[in-house]
């Protein structure tokens, strides 16, 4: 397996200083090349599970195997992308896409290989443009190269899309599914959208909440691009809908004796 | 009307007002000398060079001072910032420090480096170091983590992380410590020459209220205040703006 999650736990101290458990017994196989939806309620601890993966969190118990190295810091293997873009304003395109590799080749080719995935994510022309001078998915858009042109063998990606609207979005899912395509790296996507999950992955894993567990893990053996398969695609959310239906009743009703015990 | 037409005709009003009380003997020259008097002692100073000995004079000193106060309010901010015991120590004197005026540090300074430059340099050190200090430790302090967890998923860490993440994430704060540098700077300054011994604007400014030179003592006045204004919005609010802007703040 090239990405290897094993019976991993996380407990956060919440405000009293008691251990809240967010993550419980994870384990999760993902092979080289994969593309991996992780789906689930608000708070379930998505997040945390990538920010696991990337090294950016340590984990309370269990392991994370990637490409067989065990992961205890950040690493350039795993290139990540957040929420928000991330990208640094005080300098432009190209050099927050160069960023990354400034230590490990000479200039030129740092140049030349960020312009070729700014290329990719078709923002060529926008090299000399500040951050603040980029729309939300254009910025997207950079961050994604940025985590592209270090090449790393995995692609973290914490909800890119989420705070898009709904036609950009669209276009990026179509972007990112032809860059898969085209460098066949592995992808762990988070995210609390459905319909995006059935679109892209080829694996989707259904979370529960408190604690994070996994529900269920669903293969979507659909032909790219999907939207031609409407009704398969149907099936599917119907599917996943009735596991997290069950999740997000337990969250209301749990808020609800929650407030009632106040 | 635009604000600077405005502007430029409130100044016109007032000092027509006053020209116009001062011909009309509402007050003595020697309490309030007439704008033309003002402007008169302002050219002769400027024609024999002696105001112009004190600007230079002045901004030497200032210029010294700054720098060194920028360095050390960088060095003492990022030493805060990042080492916790150093914040529970250091930290917490530099807002005892930064809420005495500097100049009442001119005794000592006399004291210990004689009644020269050096002295109105020390107080002008004291009036910009720690307003630089702390603005550094709030810049370094507010760094957004989305950066840092960013830039660490891209194999940057300790020293590197420092200079081409947190550094310049903060520069906004530097900026604005900077200025509010050059304004404690600037006023201590001031004092300090006033109690010195010239050339400088504020020796000037004493030496002319000595002899009842009412003119000059408020020609140097405005030179002091527009300087000041220049300095403060032509150079750094747009400075400050800009970086703002960019930063996205
Ligand atoms: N640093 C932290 N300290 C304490 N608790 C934390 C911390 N980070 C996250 N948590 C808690 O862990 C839980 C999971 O958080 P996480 O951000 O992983 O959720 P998520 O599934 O990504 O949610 P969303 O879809 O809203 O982004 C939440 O209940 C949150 O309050
Ligand atoms: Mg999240």
């Amino acid at each position: 397996m090239f990405v290897s999650i094993n019976q991993l736990n996380k407990q956060f101290l919440d405000k009293d200083e008691k251990p809240t458990t967010v993550l419980k017994d994870i384990d999760l196989q993902i092979e080289k090349g994969e593309f991996v939806s992780i789906l689930g309620p608000s708070g379930c601890g998505k997040s945390t599970l990538l920010s696991i993966v990337a090294g950016l969190t340590e984990a309370t118990s269990g392991d994370i195997i990637v490409d067989g190295t065990t992961v205890k810091k950040p690493g350039k293997d795993r290139g990540m992308v957040f929420q928000q873009a991330a990208l640094f304003p005080w300098i432009n395109v190209l050099e927050n896409v160069m960023f990354p590799l400034k230590k490990e080749m000479a200039k030129e080719e740092a140049e030349a290989q960020a312009k070729k995935y700014l290329q990719m994510v078709q923002l060529g022309n926008y090299l000399n443009h500040y951050p603040h001078e980029l729309s939300g998915g254009m910025q997207q858009r950079v961050a994604i190269a940025r985590a592209l042109a270090m090449n790393p063998e995995t692609l973290l990606m914490d909800e890119p899309f989420g705070a898009l609207d709904e036609q950009t979005r669209t276009r990026l899912h179509g972007q990112l599914e032809d860059i898969w395509l085209e460098t066949k790296k592995t992808i762990l996507f988070v995210t609390h959208s459905i319909s995006e999950s059935i679109k892209l992955s080829d694996r989707i894993i259904v979370m529960g909440t408190r604690p994070g567990i996994v529900l269920t893990d669903i293969k979507v053996d659909l032909p790219r691009p999907r939207d031609q398969h409407k009704e398969e695609m149907l099936a599917i959310e119907e599917k996943i809908m009735r596991y997290l239906k069950k999740e997000i009743d337990k969250v209301v009703s749990e808020e609800l004796s929650h407030e009632a015990s106040r | 009307m635009k604000p600077v037409v405005k502007r430029f005709i409130f100044i016109v009003v007032i000092l027509g007002l006053w020209e116009l009380g001062s011909r009309m003997g509402l007050w003595a020259e020697l309490i309030l000398p007439s704008p033309t008097n003002v402007a008169i002692a302002l050219f002769d100073g400027i024609q024999n060079m002696t105001l112009i000995y004190d600007l230079v004079a002045s901004f030497r000193r200032l210029a010294i001072g700054l720098v060194i106060a920028l360095v050390i309010g960088t060095g003492i901010g990022v030493l805060i910032a990042k080492s916790k015991t150093a914040d529970d120590t250091i930290g917490s004197m530099l807002l005892a420090f930064q809420s005495v005026p500097s100049i009442v540090w001119l005794p000592l300074a006399m004291m210990w480096f004689g009644l020269n430059d050096k002295a109105v340099i020390f107080v002008v050190v004291l009036g910009g170091t720690f307003v630089m200090a702390l603005n550094v430790r709030t810049g370094i302090k507010n760094v957004s983590p989305l950066y840092i967890r960013a830039a660490q998923t891209m194999g940057s860490k300790g020293i590197d992380l420092f200079i081409r993440v947190v550094f310049p994430a903060s520069i906004p704060y530097f900026v604005t410590g900077t200025r509010l540098a050059w304004a404690f700077a600037w006023r201590a300054l001031i004092a300090g020459e006033l109690l010195t011994t010239g050339p400088g604007l504020g020796y000037t400014l004493r030496y002319a209220s000595d002899f009842g030179n009412m003119s000059l003592v408020i020609g140097v006045m405005i030179i002091i205040g527009v300087i000041g204004a220049i300095v403060d919005q032509l150079i750094f609010q747009r400075i400050e703006k800009s970086v703002a802007r960019r930063w996205g703040l």
